[in-house]
């Protein structure tokens, strides 16, 4: 693509797929932004009408909505402490070369094929269900009173099934960063006389760093909007404590019929996401820089 | 203090031995070289003596104690690998002075050997640079300066300068041989380049499919190599080693020659042949001779002589520069 004619045709080729791509954003923006200045209940036909910000006014003054930010940003920062720490674990362990290495590699990036919907459910049921789950099994059999998850740390559940669905994302990624890890540089290091846990920190850890931040990005992204998960388990409660912002607008928009207002919430997340990717964006930036 | 002594030191990767049997001393001080062709198991033996891989028979002894099965860092031995093997997160001041922090020193005592160290190896300028930021001779001296701060009982270099283009090289095999002089530390140093084995070492092991060939000093080994390996594989342009009647007649199976120790005239001579290629290096100049009935000759001579491709010559070798060798290969001494 050197000369000015051959970067105009791929421009020409291009545009079908861009301007595609362009309405897929734009559309859907453009129309929850308009609703979001209409009084729009499906419960009241017939009486839309323009009303300026006031859906942003109830939306950000209502006390469910700090609640839901606040359980936002715990699921966020809980499913990525867990994830990366436990992904750095796991891709070391997936290092070493031992017998059976290609099964268990397949079984640790099983739980990524599984859907949300389904594994929340398979959770709920068969682990941390109070009567029947294993967990509670397990807890009897040690003669202990059975923890009953979603009823006593309802959002402490949620993180466990997210992160479990992530932790094979984290470890693919980070094990692929471990693997391109010259082996010359930890013998030196060993030559040098660092033991394991110097070695771990002074040429593992600065080498994955980027790989890591990789994940982190890429896992916010998708963590801000985690929803199945709720729905399928826990509907945001007990009362609002596993509510975040996604399911605040589900609720808004379908359990309230205040499309307007939910689309106001819509509005709102979008924002927030923007400045939460504004500064990862930044941090993974200096990061690539090196 | 830093003599390592190898006692019957033997290495198999599964099913596959990669090096039969050594036994070799080395004194203290002094710089020896292992050369040998690719695969022929160089590296594999400088690990075994840092500690990065198990013996599987043998014994490792360094200055008189039994250092077989100790770990790397105990030994007190410095590895300087080919690919450098920098940390590349760390500042070349970091790099130099990783070792002494994970001896434990503290930190003006640090300060101070990273400093010396990177004055010796004209490092001073580019103490806050990352490797990235180096050039390749750069970069290969700070892998040395890694090396020689933790003041090790010997030196292991595998193949430092082969990722160094040739001007480069030369520079540095001096700087090495001179650092070699400062220091008055043992060294051992793994290539396959027979120029850095004869101008550094003083001592050259030859190494064949994990077998030692010849151990002796460069001139020994150019002088009278004890094989036919030994001779082919020290000494550029390679000696001409001549086979069939020609040998014969000296009572061998195998005849060598140097190139050095043929003489070319365009009148007479012992052999006849043609010119076919030569190549002028400004000092000398190698002629490549089809000699009929002995086989491709080739002639070093000095610069000014010219021949043209084609041309009748005559060749006689110097009758007592001739090396003979039996059907083993065995040199036969004259
Ligand atoms: N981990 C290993 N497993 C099996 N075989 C190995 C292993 N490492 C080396 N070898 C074999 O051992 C032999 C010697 O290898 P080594 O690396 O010591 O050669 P070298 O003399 O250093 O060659 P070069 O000059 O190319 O570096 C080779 O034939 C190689 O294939
Ligand atoms: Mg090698």
């Amino acid at each position: 693509m050197a000369t000015l004619q051959t970067r105009a045709t791929a421009r020409l080729m291009m545009s079908p797929a861009v301007i595609l791509l362009f309405l897929w954003m734009i559309v859907p923006l453009v129309m929850t932004l308009y609703f979001s200045f209409l009084r729009y209940n499906l419960l009241m036909p017939g009486t839309e009408e323009f009303i300026g910000f006031l859906n942003y006014q109830y939306f950000l003054t209502d006390p469910a909505f700090f609640t839901a930010l606040g359980n936002t940003l715990m699921l966020v920062g809980g499913t990525l402490l867990i994830t990366v720490i436990g992904g750095i674990l796991l891709a070391i362990v997936l290092d070493q070369p031992f017998w059976g290495q290609g099964i268990v590699r397949l079984l640790v990036i099983a739980p990524f094929f599984v859907m949300p919907t389904v594994s929340a459910l398979v959770w709920k049921n068969m682990l941390m269900h109070p009567v029947n789950g294993l967990f509670a099994w397990i807890a009897r059999s040690f003669g202990f009173q059975p923890i009953d998850w979603f009823a006593q740390l309802p959002l402490f559940s949620i993180i466990l099934i997210v992160a479990w669905q992530w932790l094979p994302f984290a470890t693919l990624i980070l094990l692929t960063a471990l693997q391109s890890l010259d082996g010359e540089q930890i013998e030196a290091a060993e030559m040098d006389g660092a033991g394991a846990l110097s070695r771990f920190f002074y040429l593992v850890l600065p080498h994955m760093s980027r790989a890591i931040t990789v994940v982190i990005l890429i896992q916010t992204i998708f963590l801000l909007s985690v929803f199945a998960e709720i729905l399928v388990t826990t509907n945001g409660g007990p009362g609002l404590q596993t509510t975040n912002i996604t399911y605040l607008i589900y609720a808004q928009a379908l359990l309230q019929f205040d499309v307007g207002g939910a689309s106001a919430g819509g509005i709102v997340a979008v924002i927030l996401a923007n400045i939460v990717a504004f500064f990862l964006i930044r941090l993974i930036g200096k990061n690539l820089e090196r | 203090m830093g003599s390592i002594t190898l006692e019957k030191v033997s290495k198999s990767f599964g099913t596959t031995a990669v090096i039969p049997e050594i036994d070799l001393e080395v004194v203290d001080g002094e710089f020896v070289v292992f050369v040998g062709p690719s695969g022929c198991g160089k590296s594999t033996l400088l690990r075994m003596i840092a500690g990065l891989e198990d013996l599987s028979g043998g014994r490792i002894v360094i200055d008189g104690k039994d250092m077989s099965s100790e770990a790397p860092a105990k030994r007190g031995l410095s590895m300087v690998f080919q690919s450098y093997a920098l940390y590349p997160h760390m500042s070349v001041y970091g790099n130099i002075a990783f070792p002494l922090k994970m001896d434990g020193q503290d930190k003006a005592a640090i300060d101070k050997k990273v400093k010396d160290a990177a004055n010796i190896l004209n490092l001073t300028n580019y103490l806050d640079r990352r490797p990235g930021q180096l050039s390749g001779g750069q970069r290969q001296r700070v892998a040395i300066g890694r090396a020689i701060v933790r003041q090790p009982k010997a030196f292991l270099f595998d193949e430092p300068l082969s990722n160094l283009d040739a001007a480069l090289r030369g520079n540095m095999r001096l700087e090495i041989s001179d650092l070699h002089h400062q220091l008055k530390t043992t060294m051992i140093y793994v290539t396959h380049d027979q120029v850095e084995a004869m101008t550094m070492a003083d001592k050259i092991v030859v190494l064949n499919a994990g077998r030692i060939e010849q151990v002796g000093s460069p001139l020994d080994l150019y002088r009278s190599p004890r094989n036919v390996f030994v001779a082919g594989f020290i000494g550029s342009p390679r000696m001409n080693l001549i086979e069939g009647q020609e040998a014969a007649k000296q009572n061998a199976v195998t005849l060598g020659v140097r190139p050095e120790h043929v003489r070319i005239s365009k009148t007479e001579g012992a052999w006849k042949g043609t010119v076919g290629v030569t190549e002028h290096l400004g000092s000398d100049t190698f002629i490549h001779v089809q000699v009929d009935g002995v086989g491709k000759i080739t002639v070093r001579t000095d610069g000014d002589f010219s021949t043209d491709f084609g041309q009748q010559v005559y060749l006689t070798p110097e009758p007592a520069r001739l090396h003979r060798f039996d059907a083993n290969g065995q040199a036969i001494p004259n």
